[in-house]
This record gives structure tokens, C-alpha cells and sequence, in this order.
């Protein structure tokens, strides 16, 4: 028996869904945890997710469901780039997850007999998504910022709150290099200091604003995956980006528009004529184009997101049937009950009606696709388990063994830095080349419960206590960042807004330019140009300039700092799409239109190149063993708009 | 894709209250910012225009403007300023809504009940604070595998869940008159607690393991700063973003405190 730490702290970075579960876990475990958030944990991200989270439930199956299948849905989902064991974990820990958090008071919604109540949503054909309105994160991030908020005044949780991480500090080289602490940035001071542990959890989320406007959050950058990465940490399948087939496109963001509009009965479609500019409610429904149901006469509206996006994509695109000529399609909930809708989509039904000045039960909305979720992210592992199929979870799965991950595991979601793990949305772990909807709150939550658990074995039993490392060691790391923070200061010039060097105009077009080619459809040409401008614009940025060189909450300090990192992850992104010359889930190339499963069925590892300053690509097998490769097409049949020749003349 | 509306563009101007610090003064600012009609400007995307541009309308240079956001979508509360006198999030101010016309006016202000930390950005950490006072969480046993939580009829999730959608923004209390500002975090505990912790107390205390915790939530209501400090003014319910019931959920909470109170006088518990 190994001697046990009892003074073991863990940082966790982030305190969105996949933080807070893990602050909750370690807090029970008795670890001493520190919580750092950029924004009051509160108003985390994951308050953004709307429609649910998945999890077999007795109503699914005996219909035929189970966890097998949900692992299933989930793995072909992703076109089968994820490593099998972790889906098999996840699934099974679902059931569990909804009990738990229903017993925090979770407002999930009810049926008549007060059960929990279900909806549809894409890539399944089973009712298996808990739903609590359409705020499910927003209830789901409430319920575990509360049970934070009573560790916090058990004094067994402190919160970082308005600090930015900067860097986690490591000591060694190769395969003995670990994390011992991070740097981290007082938002409002200014205040650069270091905190030690005997690990650190990076649950940092998404990296939407590297295309600018997606649905994602103002602090969504990907600087601290970013960071990470460029401290040694390798960032796999970053090409894998989702973009959400509904949303409401602004000036400053594309606004979420859930998946549980279809789930509801949603229906997409466009006029069948081009150019019929009629208000939608006047044309009859011999005259709409219902893309998705007639092309996809099983799965109708609920296809995988990167499926129903490339479908209004190319219908806005390639038919230049958008409505009203532009980039849009209806999605219509008008034919559908109020009293209904509002129990039901009250929440972004009121969102879209605010932003979009229409009222959805009305009219239909018009939506496009926008980036949503990264399914690539920070690399990490763990430990499989072989145990004997479950009759009833792995109901005629045709094994007699499975393997999923080792509940307690040190290494589980720890990245190739020892003691520096990744939960949630910043790793690559569970949703492979497409996210099936109301998978990622799952994989949060289940990150920081299940995985939480590894880490606060990994700091009582395994890690080396900070007390032992030398002061040095963090010294040099604040001396750093000052070195990198004064740098920046220096360029300061009050009312810079010369476009070449202002870093919101390098922003703008980084963003432009990574949604023109790296998104919906990606082909060789257009990346290698894509790439040559984002070598341009660090170019520039080596020429940045602020406009405030004060040291009091400097936001402008802080933005640019991010966008040197976003630039960097940017890079890694679009050399990754570069050298995947193969069509998989999201990443769709039409030079290479097949899956290629002879050459990519691969994780892309991109690891940073200090002295280039450039990803360096190798790839790493998929672990599959238990579902077997298949096409995955879901059922898609030719079918072109019926244009009847009928009177649909434009009202100017 | 076509722009027929890139023609249109309008300017507004932007006064801004800015201040570079706490105790430091504030002063003005105004800020020309072109807008194009039909393109969803709002707030948001104005004070971005502003950061890439720190020029005031006068022509002199200056730094970006602090402000403080997040989802963009009001759901996360974080962009809440006062607009043309009236606290609201600034996410959801659209351009084409408040300032149709060439030349109008916007004014942004910070919050006036909380802190200022530098310019629009403020520090809501007594709101953070006041939840711990009511202790607003379900105790739950542990994380283990314990199986499902209480049932609930549809209608008391109805009720739950328009309670649940507070996103702490702070709305309501900037709104009250008898919640006043206070810079000392020493003084909150004993100051008017406002709108939202109090119907989180009704939230909790409507759950059947939440409301393990009742007594201690309306003793607190009970005490100074509680339930009786509040002057039925009604203006955290007007200006609630999400519509929640707040000033339903002082009569309720009201009620129970007043029950507690007289069972507490006679059976001393």
C-alpha cells in the first residue's frame, strides 16, 4: 500500500459542466481542489446547450434500446474515429448520470405521471434525450454549480473566479515530464502568480471563435487548449469541427437554434421554386422542398448534424434555393401547438423571437449553419477493462467479453503530460468525426465524475507532493508569462486602429477565413491558401499592437494573447484537414469523397514543433474490438424538389 | 449571397460612462459607430466596433472600452448594463430596435448596486455570496449510484423550472430601491438580500429533499436583511429578463417565513 497524500490539491481549469462535476467528485474524495474560470463559473459556456442529454432509460428499451446501442448510435455517429472503450464507458454511466443529477434537483421535465419526460433527437431512432425545456445545460450547469457552491462553503473548494490560466507548469523532459501547478492571470489586478498541485484538469471547452462567429461563447478561444499544446501537449483530430446545421446568424455571434426544434417535430424545407419570395405561410405544401424527409426518408430531420448541414448547405449553395436568395432555410414549428411549444422550447423559442424580431410560432424561423463543437481537442488515455457483457446493457451485442475503461485509473483522460488530464469538450475523446446532439453534456459530466475519480487517486497515491519541488520551478514559469505579458504592454498605443496591426482586425479575417475553408466543405487548394493567409496574418501578429498598455483589467491584453494562441490552434486545425485526404463524419473533402479506412482509419496527433513553430502530424490507430466498421449512410435516397409548374410568381 | 443592404449604413452614437478603476472618477465618452440595417447589430457588436477603433468622436485616441459577456444569447447573464436608463443585457439591445435613425443616441452605464471594477464591468460577487446565505442547493447524500430523485407532477416542474431560468444577473436588484450598493463585503451579510436569492429559496424549498434545508433558509429570511427589508416596490419583477415571478415568490416565501416565525414562538423550534 502506498503511503496516501492527504494534502493533495488539484487544479481544475474551467468550471463549466465538465469542471464542476470534477470539482464535485474530488471535493467527495477529499481532495483539496482550486477552480479557475475566466468568467464567474456561473455564467460557464455550457449554459448554452439547449436540447439534452442521452441516456437509455426503461421506456427505450423495451422498445429495444440500451447503453449497447447508445454506444453504437454514438461510435457511427462519429463515423467510427473514436476509440471504443471510453464510448462504452460513457453509455453505460449514462442511466447513472440522469439519477444523480435529478437527485440535485434537476427541473427535468415530466410526464402526466410525473416521470421523467423524453424527446427524438438526431442519429437515433429511440426517445432517449432527458430534457429540462430547451435551457437543459443551463439547468444541468445551475445544478452542479450549486452542489460547487456548497463544497466551496464547506471550504473544501476555492474559486478562481475572473483568472486566466496561462500556462501549466511542468518539470522534467519526454515521457517523465509532469505538470506540477499553472500560471494564472488575475483578470481586474493584473496579478500574475503561480499555484501549485499535484495535478491539473483542463476543462476549457471549445475553440468556436478561431472561425470567428459560431455559436460559441466570447471566451470560447482555445487559448488554454492552445497553451497546453505548446507546452508539449498533443492535440488530436482537431480537424474534426462540427458545425450545427441550425442557427441564427448576427452581427457578433451565430445564435444556437436546438436540435430539439426538429426532435419537437421541427420540419426544414425551402420553396420548391427558385426565386419564390411568397411569405411562407401562402405557399402550399405541394410547393415546399422538404430536403431532409425526402432525402432521408428514415432518420427525416434528424440525421446527424453534418449530414442535414451539408444538405442545407449545398441546397442554399449548389441550388441557389436558399429563401429569399440568401443563405438561409425555413425551419418551421408554426403548424405546431403553443401551449406545447412554450412547455416545451419556451426557451430558445423567446431567444429567437428576441433576436430575430419574429415570433417562431408564427412564422418559420430562418436559420443556417454555423460552427458549433469541436470533437478534436487535447490528446488523452486510459486504462481499458475487459469484463463479461452485461444480458441487459449489452443486449444482443454477440460477445461474451467487453472492454471499457478502469473506473479509478490514474491515468484516465490524462494527456502525454503526466498529471495534466483534459475533461469535456477540450478532449478528443468520445464523439470521433461528428457529436450526435445531447452527447456532449454526457461526456462533460461523465468526465468529471467518472475520470474525476482517477485523479484523486492519482494525486492521494502516485503523484509527487508539490512540496517537494523546488521553488524554482514556478519562479521561472511567472517570470515567463511577465517576460511574454510585457511584451505585448509595450506595443501599447492609445486609439490603435491601423487594421494590419490591430489585433481585432487579424481576428476578423482569421475567423473569415477559416469558416471560408475549413468547415462544411474542405478541398485541398482552398486550405493551402487558407494556410498561407494565416501564415500572413502571424506574420502580423508579430507586429501587434495594443491600445491599452494599462495594468488594470486590461481586456485588450487579454484578447490578444488569445489570438496568438488562436492562430496557432488554427494551424493545427487546417494542417490536420490538409492531410486527411479522406471524407469522414464533418470533415468532408470532395478531391477525396470516400471514407478511407485503409489509410485514416487514424487519430491525428498534432504535436508543436517549438523550433518551427509548426504542428508536426503523425497518427495513431483507432482501438476499436467490438462494433465493426460499416458504411454509414443513414439510409440517404436520391430525390430532387418537385418544382410544379404552378402559379408561384414573386410578390415584389 | 447578396447585400443590398450594405448602402444603409446609419451612425450611432455611443455615450459611455467609463470610470478607470475603483475610487477613481468616472467621465464620459461618445463614440460614433456605423450600423447597417438588417444585420442584427446590437450592443454587443457596437462595443466590439469600439475596441477595434478607440477613437471618440471627437477624434481622440483612447483605450477600449471594459465590458464584461459571455453566451450572447441572455442565458448567461453576464453583458447586464444600464441602456438608456434601464438595466438590461446588453446581447439582447438590437440596433435596428432602439436606434433605427441616423444620429440616435445610445447611453450605456454600468450597474449601479455592484462595484464598478473598470468602465461597463462590475463585480456581482455579493449576488454569488447571498446564494450561499440561503444556502441554495439540494443536500444531496453523495455521488454514488443511489437511483432517481423525487418524483414531480408537470405542474410543480412548471413552476420549478420558470424559477430554475434565473442566471443571476443582477437585474432585479439594480432595479430595487432598498437594495443599495455596498463596496464592503463585510456589511452584505446584513444588507437587503433582493429579488432572486428569495425565490431561490422558494425554488429549493419546493423540492422534497431541497426543502430538508427549509428551516435555515427562512430563519435567514427571517433575519435582518431578509424578506422584511423588502418595500413591495414590484420593480424586480418589471425588469426580470426571463419574466420570473420574483415578486410571487416573495409573497410565498413571505408566507412561510411568517408560518415559521409563529410555529417557532410556540414550540421554541
Amino acid at each position: 500500500m502506498p503511503s496516501v497524500n492527504k494534502n493533495a490539491r488539484v487544479i481544475v481549469v474551467g468550471g463549466g459542466l465538465a469542471g464542476l462535476a470534477a470539482c464535485v467528485r474530488l471535493a467527495e474524495q477529499g481532495v483539496n481542489v482550486d477552480c479557475f474560470s475566466i468568467v464567474p463559473v456561473k455564467r460557464s459556456h455550457s449554459v448554452c446547450a439547449q436540447g439534452g442529454i442521452n441516456a437509455t432509460n426503461e421506456i427505450a428499451r423495451q422498445q429495444g434500446y440500451s447503453e449497447w446501442v447508445h454506444m453504437d448510435e454514438t461510435l457511427i455517429g462519429g463515423d467510427f474515429l473514436a476509440d471504443q472503450p471510453p464510448v462504452y464507458e460513457m453509455t453505460h454511466w449514462a442511466p447513472k448520470i440522469i439519477d444523480l443529477l435529478d437527485r440535485m434537483g434537476v427541473p427535468f421535465n415530466r410526464t402526466a405521471e410525473g416521470q421523467r419526460d423524453l424527446r427524438l433527437f438526431g442519429g437515433s431512432l429511440f426517445k432517449r434525450t432527458h430534457f429540462s425545456g430547451a435551457t437543459t445545460g443551463q439547468q444541468l450547469l445551475y445544478a452542479l454549480d450549486e452542489q460547487v457552491r456548497r463544497s466551496e462553503a464547506e471550504g473544501k473548494v476555492t474559486k478562481y473566479e475572473s483568472w486566466e490560466f496561462l500556462w501549466p507548469i511542468t518539470k522534467g523532459e519526454g515521457a517523465d515530464k509532469k505538470c506540477v501547478g499553472i500560471v494564472a492571470q488575475d483578470l481586474r489586478t493584473m496579478q500574475i502568480r503561480a499555484f501549485p498541485a499535484e495535478a491539473v484538469i483542463m476543462a476549457t471547452g471549445g475553440c468556436g471563435l478561431v472561425f470567428g462567429k459560431s455559436t460559441n461563447s466570447v471566451m470560447c478561444t482555445g487559448g488554454a487548449a492552445a497553451r497546453c499544446y505548446k507546452a508539449g501537449a498533443h492535440y488530436a483530430n482537431g480537424e474534426m469541427i462540427q458545425v450545427h446545421p441550425t442557427a441564427i446568424p448576427g452581427a457578433d455571434k451565430c445564435r444556437l437554434m436546438s436540435e430539439s426544434a426538429r426532435g419537437e417535430g421541427g420540419r426544414v424545407w425551402v420553396p420548391a421554386k427558385i426565386g419564390d419570395t411568397r411569405d411562407p405561410r401562402e405557399i402550399p405544401e405541394g410547393e415546399r422542398y422538404y430536403l431532409l424527409e425526402e432525402r432521408y426518408p428514415k432518420y427525416g430531420n434528424l440525421v446527424p448534424r453534418d449530414i442535414a448541414t451539408r444538405e442545407i448547405f449545398s441546397v442554399c449553395v449548389d441550388d441557389n434555393m436558399g429563401v429569399d436568395g440568401k443563405n438561409q432555410v425555413y425551419l418551421d414549428l408554426s403548424f405546431k401547438d403553443r401551449k406545447e411549444l412554450d412547455l416545451k422550447l419556451g426557451g430558445i423559442l423567446e431567444i429567437y423571437e428576441k433576436f430575430a424580431g419574429e415570433d417562431p410560432h408564427e412564422v418559420p424561423m430562418k436559420i443556417f449553419p454555423a460552427v458549433h463543437y469541436s470533437m478534436g481537442g487535447l490528446w488523452t488515455t486510459f486504462t481499458p477493462q475487459q469484463r463479461p457483457a452485461d444480458p441487459v446493457q449489452d443486449l444482443n451485442c454477440g460477445f461474451d467479453t467487453v472492454t471499457g475503461m478502469k473506473f479509478g485509473a490514474h491515468n484516465t483522460m490524462m494527456t502525454n503530460i503526466n498529471g495534466l488530464y483534459a475533461f469535456g469538450e477540450v478532449n478528443f475523446a468520445y464523439h470521433g468525426a461528428t457529436r450526435l446532439g445531447a452527447n456532449a453534456l454526457l461526456s462533460c459530466i461523465f468526465d468529471g465524475l467518472f475520470s474525476g475519480q482517477g485523479v484523486a487517486n492519482f494525486v492521494k497515491e502516485a503523484a509527487e507532493p508539490v512540496a517537494d519541488i523546488h521553488q524554482s520551478v514556478y519562479d521561472e514559469a511567472v517570470q515567463q508569462e511577465h517576460f511574454k505579458t510585457q511584451k505585448l504592454i509595450d506595443t501599447a498605443e492609445a486609439g490603435h486602429s491601423d487594421p494590419a496591426t490591430n489585433p481585432y482586425q487579424i481576428a476578423l479575417e482569421m475567423g473569415e477565413e477559416m469558416t471560408a475553408a475549413c468547415t462544411v466543405v474542405k478541398t485541398g487548394p482552398r486550405m493551402e491558401k487558407a494556410m498561407s493567409k494565416l501564415n500572413e496574418l502571424q506574420g502580423r501578429y508579430e507586429n501587434v499592437r495594443l491600445a491599452d498598455g494599462g495594468m488594470w483589467t486590461n481586456q485588450n491584453l487579454s484578447f490578444t494573447r488569445a489570438l496568438g494562441d488562436m492562430l496557432t490552434l488554427g494551424e493545427a486545425i487546417l494542417q490536420g484537414s490538409i492531410n486527411r485526404e479522406e471524407s469522414r463524419g464533418s470533415h468532408y473533402r470532395p478531391d477525396f469523397l470516400e471514407r478511407d479506412d485503409e489509410r485514416f482509419h487514424q487519430t491525428t496527433i498534432a504535436e508543436f514543433n517549438p523550433t518551427t513553430g509548426k504542428p508536426d502530424l503523425s497518427y495513431k490507430d483507432v482501438i476499436g474490438g467490438m462494433v465493426k466498421l460499416r458504411p454509414r449512410d443513414y439510409g440517404r435516397t436520391e430525390s430532387e424538389p418537385k418544382a410544379e409548374p404552378k402559379e408561384a410568381t414573386a410578390k415584389v | 449571397m447578396t447585400t443590398a443592404t450594405q448602402s444603409k449604413a446609419r451612425t450611432i452614437r455611443f455615450k459611455i460612462k467609463r470610470s478607470d478603476g475603483p475610487g477613481k472618477p468616472s467621465y464620459w465618452q461618445t463614440f460614433n459607430v456605423p450600423v447597417n440595417k438588417g444585420e442584427g447589430a446590437n450592443v454587443i457588436s457596437c462595443l466590439q466596433y469600439i475596441a477595434a477603433n478607440p477613437i471618440t468622436a471627437d477624434g481622440t485616441a483612447t483605450t477600449p472600452v471594459a465590458w464584461k459577456a459571455g453566451c450572447l444569447e441572455e442565458v448567461c447573464g453576464a453583458c447586464t448594463m444600464v441602456i438608456n436608463g434601464k438595466v438590461r443585457q446588453s446581447c439582447s439591445c438590437m440596433m435596428d430596435t432602439v436606434a433605427p435613425n441616423e444620429g440616435d443616441t445610445i447611453t450605456l452605464e454600468p450597474m449601479r448596486k455592484f462595484p464598478v471594477v473598470r468602465d461597463l464591468f462590475v463585480d456581482r460577487a455579493r449576488l454569488f455570496e447571498s446564494l450561499k446565505r440561503v444556502k441554495a442547493w439540494v443536500p444531496t447524500d453523495n455521488l454514488w449510484d443511489l437511483g432517481a430523485g423525487p418524483i414531480e407532477t408537470p405542474e410543480q416542474h412548471e413552476v420549478r423550472y420558470k424559477l430554475s431560468e434565473c442566471m443571476s444577473c443582477g437585474c432585479c436588484m439594480d432595479a430595487c430601491p432598498q437594495f443599495h450598493k455596498i463596496e464592503d463585503d463585510a456589511k452584505w451579510q446584513n444588507a437587503f438580500i433582493g429579488a432572486a436569492p428569495i425565490s431561490q429559496v422558494r425554488y429549493f424549498n419546493l423540492h422534497e429533499t431541497g426543502a430538508t434545508l427549509k428551516t435555515e433558509r427562512l430563519n435567514e429570511m427571517a433575519a435582518k436583511g431578509g424578506i422584511s427589508d423588502c418595500g413591495n416596490a414590484q420593480n424586480c419583477v418589471k425588469h426580470c429578463p426571463k419574466s420570473i415571478p420574483l415578486t410571487e415568490s416573495i409573497a410565498a416565501v413571505g408566507r412561510d417565513t411568517t408560518i415559521h416565525a409563529v410555529k417557532q414562538f410556540f414550540t421554541g423550534k
